[in-house]
């Protein structure tokens, strides 16, 4: 047998492309034969090691690097002056900010990053980092973003003309004045301060390059752990001053990203300069608290949220503020026209009459990123804040919060839908999908034995959140990154024999296209998906495209799949139509098949059909020779996948411990294609929605360290604190996409943690707490029992 | 330092710092790659391998400690192009994604498995609970462990079995 098995099609031995299939990449890595980029091993490499700040704020009086030059392993001590020598200390960020890649001027977070070392291996590298001395000069960090705009704090960013301020930027969407307008009539109106704290996506692989620099051709071939290969080989083109025909950025196999892996970050630019400055292969491997306190974080929202209703549970229109903490840098992987990421679509799942948010954006001395952990643009942000606001209204009108939902849900007739913010919601049957989380959970059933248990003073709740995604970016016309439109590419050779090879732009972290994409290209040219080779993460062997986060990859790049597949079918279909002698109009298709109208005997296969164009028959002028085929796609909208998710939690009256029983998630992500990885995408997801919601944090104390540094402190879920999954599915196609397909990797993520949140505020109603701030960790829940109602503000 | 461990049942011998980690030992000295790197701290797990048996994080290990002792890594799991029933499990039931914590995975699983081939859900959770998967969200490993104790959990070879290009 093969490793390959495709879900038999009834009637037909042809296989058949959509379906439950193993893997293609388990092969390797259940051998342990993946190449990560770590794993990587060039002649005559080294290995480099960066020195970074223990201050958050602090000038940098000297750095003296003399003690580790002489070390005898040492290759290549850098630091920023050097850097600046050659207009290399500072690089752009992808939101038009800019970050150091060695400091120069001063510090402006714990674990920046000041100094690298090459040596001949990863051990004296480290050596000699400590043989570096910088003399700093402290100065008073803003860690607080509260008080990060007050006048008496420290100017961070004085690198900028002018500044003088922390303020990183200012944002808003909806009608201020019609909001305000249903405000103040409305019956009843809740405020509410809601934090969605930073965390941080810790892929179990961390960053990590291998740079090797050919001095005599001018060529840097770049192996890396990236999201986005094609991006981050223009954006190194457009400052690190090597064309960009002469960069090749390989992602080899890469350890999970979650958005952690889309920016550039300054240790791949220093193993681009190691291996100039040294004339051989240099490998950057960051250690995790590297990775923890440097990288891209996720979140870091202190949100005021405002509802206004009737009486009788109409909800009329949402208002909320932002205070968004970007750290130091403006370091946010999000589109130039949307500073605030996708966070406009904080309207969620429901029809309102108006709706407004208002964002604020400061510096502090903590580590740039922002958009990261599989949020959407932010849209975890946004749907948190929603779901927990509708549970706060639900609690102030005594009504049941599945019954509040459904009331105000945006109506299956109602799509497209264009929500007050301006967002085109493509498809949705909100109702069918709750429905059927009920079913799964037992809704009823389980409100009767929280009755009954609470009568003997036990804790359970039940929390219900229901959420609206927009993923896919997107548009050319409104998405990008820095400058380069959110488009993907897809090229499809099929060869003589009938097999065919694709080329596709996104790159996996584990999500496994090598096995989706074949199963799209197989459906489509009605071929076995074994026979159908996918290549991905070489820029030089695949068409451009912005790689994958955002739930991305079938939506666009999946798109110009079917697209790319369904041109040479057109193709295969008038060769066919030539070698049977009739009209292309009068042949029948039927999975890898052409037939004649009518006469299903006169018929030619695709290999039939391939071995014509490659071989000696007679076709019209455009018809013969190499059947490839290339397809750049921008979608028309975002898709919007969407789900009912419904956790249940007993918590330790004694230890204030909450332990999640069960997990409820009805998902529909529109057409899947793999069941299986479908599944896979969602479990992934809801583990990081309970890790959010009760034990993740990156905290920092008053003087900017960073408290969670280590997976000792930055808490992740083990298989002991996580139910077995009950996933359910309805399918609402998206109608703008060729198969309906609308993408699912981050639909747990953001979807999970308000029903752990708001399962945790229901199992403590006896006390009459109506919120409590992530992560809800034993300490955090305690309080929270002691405070009670005053909890609320 | 002199350094000699039976590793996948060779006996191999290499000087090295006497503060090497094992896990740098058999990744960067002898080339075995399918044994990761995650964690500074002991945590992750993905550095797992079978020390005399038992699993361990070789990231805990200095090579020098690992002198005169028995090593296996992932590399050894399949054994003349047959698949350990563990890595068929985890293909059959999609127990890994991006497969970064797989290895130490599969060798938890396959210590467990022969030590307790019929393991409960909760016996199998426990038994992983020292290591951090970022992916599937445990269920499916779990699952793949279940699959494997079902298909010749305790690693007797023929267990229906077929070779996986």
């Amino acid at each position: 047998m093969t490793g390959v098995e495709v879900e038999p099609v009834e009637g037909s031995e042809t296989p058949f492309g959509h379906g439950r299939m193993l893997r293609k990449e388990d092969r390797r890595l259940v051998r342990g034969r993946g190449q990560f980029t770590d794993d990587l091993q060039l002649t005559g490499m080294l290995h480099l090691a960066i020195l970074r700040s223990p201050l958050a704020h602090a000038r940098i009086r000297s750095v003296d690097t003399l003690a580790a030059e002489a070390h005898p392993k040492v290759r290549a001590v850098v630091t920023g002056a050097m850097l600046e020598a050659r207009g290399l200390a500072w690089m752009p960020t992808l939101p038009g900010d800019r970050q150091p890649v060695l400091a120069t001027d001063k510090v402006r977070f714990q674990g920046q990053e000041v100094a690298f070392v090459v040596a001949e291996d990863r051990y004296a590298a480290r050596d000699a980092l400590e043989l570096i001395d910088v003399e700093y000069e402290a100065l008073p960090p803003v860690v607080d973003s509260r008080r990060a705009l007050d006048p008496e704090s420290a100017v961070i960013r004085d690198d900028l003309p002018g500044k003088s301020d922390n303020l990183c930027f200012e944002w808003e969407t909806g009608d201020a004045a019609a909001t305000e307008a249903v405000f103040a009539r409305a019956d009843v109106t809740l405020s509410q301060e809601i934090v969605f704290p930073r965390v941080h996506p810790a892929p179990l692989e961390t960053c990590g390059a291998v740079a090797d620099y050919d001095r005599v051709e001018d060529r840097l071939t770049l192996w890396s752990t990236t999201q986005a290969p094609h991006a981050h080989r223009t954006l190194l083109a457009r400052f690190i001053g090597i064309e960009e025909h002469r960069i090749r950025v390989i992602a080899p196999d890469v350890g999970g990203g979650f958005g952690n892996k889309v920016p550039i970050y300054p240790g791949y630019v220093c193993a681009v300069v190691g291996s100039m400055l040294t004339g051989r292969p240099v490998k950057w491997t960051e250690d995790r608290a590297e990775n923890l306190t440097s990288t891209a974080f996720a979140r870091d929202y202190v949100m005021r949220g405002e509802i206004a209703a009737d009486r009788d549970g109409r909800i009329l229109a949402i208002r909320s503020h932002v205070l968004a903490d970007h750290g130091a840098f403006n370091g946010a992987a999000t589109p130039s026209k949307f500073p605030g990421g996708f966070f406009g679509v904080f309207t969620g799942s429901y029809d309102l009459e108006a709706a407004y948010c208002s964002m604020t954006a400061v510096h502090t001395n903590k580590a740039p990123g922002g958009v990261a952990y599989a949020c959407s643009f932010r849209i975890a942000e946004a749907v948190y804040l929603v779901e927990r606001m509708v549970d706060i209204l639900a609690d102030e009108l005594s009504i049941d919060p599945v019954a509040l939902r459904v009331a105000n849900f945006i109506q299956p007739d109602q799509f497209p839908y264009v929500s007050r913010t301006g967002w085109v919601y493509d498809s949705g049957d909100y109702p069918v999908a709750m429905a059927e989380a009920l079913r799964i959970a037992g809704y009823d059933d389980l409100r009767k034995e929280q009755a009954e248990r609470r009568t003997r003073g036990e804790l359970m709740g039940i929390g219900v959140a229901f959420f609206t995604e927009a993923v896919g970016a997107g548009p050319r016309k409104d998405m990008d990154l820095a400058g380069l439109a959110m488009s993907d590419g897809c090229e499809l050779t099929i060869h003589p024999t009938g097999t065919a090879v694709v080329r596709i732009s996104v790159q996996t972290q584990g999500q496994g296209h090598e096995t989706t994409f074949a199963q799209i290209v197989a459906q489509e040219l009605g071929i076995h998906p074994d026979d159908v080779d996918v290549i991905h993460g070489d820029t030089d062997t695949t068409p451009y495209g912005l790689g994958t986060y955002g739930s991305r990859s079938t939506p666009v790049s999946g798109a110009a799949a079917v697209l790319v597949a369904r041109k040479l079918r057109d193709r295969c279909r008038d060769i066919a139509a030539h070698l049977l002698e009739v009209s292309p109009a009068d042949l029948d298709w039927h999975r890898g098949t052409f037939s004649v109208r009518g006469v299903p005997s006169a018929s030619v296969t695709m290999r039939q059909i391939a071995e014509a164009a490659y071989g000696d028959a007679e076709l019209p002028e455009g018809l013969a020779g190499a059947l490839e085929d290339h397809v750049t796609y921008s979608p028309d909208n975002l898709t919007y996948p969407f789900g009912a998710y419904i956790c249940v939690v007993d918590i330790d009256p004694g230890t204030a411990v909450v332990k999640v029983r069960r997990f409820i998630a009805v998902d529909d992500c529109g057409v899947r294609i793999n069941e299986m990885i479908v599944e896979g995408q969602i479990h992934r997801g809801l583990t990081d929605g309970i890790g959010m919601a009760l034990m993740e944090q990156i905290g920092f104390d008053e003087h900017g360290n960073c408290l969670n540094a280590s997976l000792m402190d930055y808490l992740i879920p083990t298989a002991l604190e996580v139910p077995d999954w009950e996933t359910g599915t309805t399918v609402t196609p998206s109608p703008h996409h060729p198969i309906g397909a609308k993408g699912v990797g981050e639909s747990a993520t953001v979807g999970s943690p308000p029903a752990v949140v708001n399962a945790v505020v229901d199992a403590l109603e006896p006390y009459g707490v109506r919120h409590a701030d992530m992560p809800l960790t034993p300490s955090r829940v305690w309080e929270a029992m002691q405070k009670g109602g005053s909890s609320t503000r | 330092m002199e350094v000699s461990v039976t590793v996948n049942g060779e006996l191999v011998t290499r000087d090295v710092e006497a503060r090497m980690l094992l896990v740098h030992f058999l990744r960067d000295e002898l080339g075995l790659t399918g044994t990761h790197w995650g964690c500074d701290t002991t945590n992750c797990g993905s550095c797992v391998v079978l020390y005399d048996g038992e699993p361990v994080k070789s990231c805990t290990i200095l090579a020098p400690m690992a002198d005169g002792h028995e090593v296996e890594t992932v590399e050894h799991l399949e054994v003349d192009g047959v698949l350990d029933p563990v890595q068929r499990g985890f293909m059959e039931c999609h127990g890994l994604q991006c497969g970064f914590c797989t290895p130490g995975m599969l060798l938890t699983a396959r210590a467990l498995l022969d030590r307790e081939p019929d393991p409960s859900e909760a016996t199998i959770r426990e038994a992983i609970s020292g290591q951090i998967c970022r992916c599937t969200g445990y269920a499916s490993i779990v699952r793949s462990v279940r699959w494997a104790a079902e298909h010749g959990g305790d690693g007797v070879e023929g267990a229906g079995l077929e070779e996986v290009r």
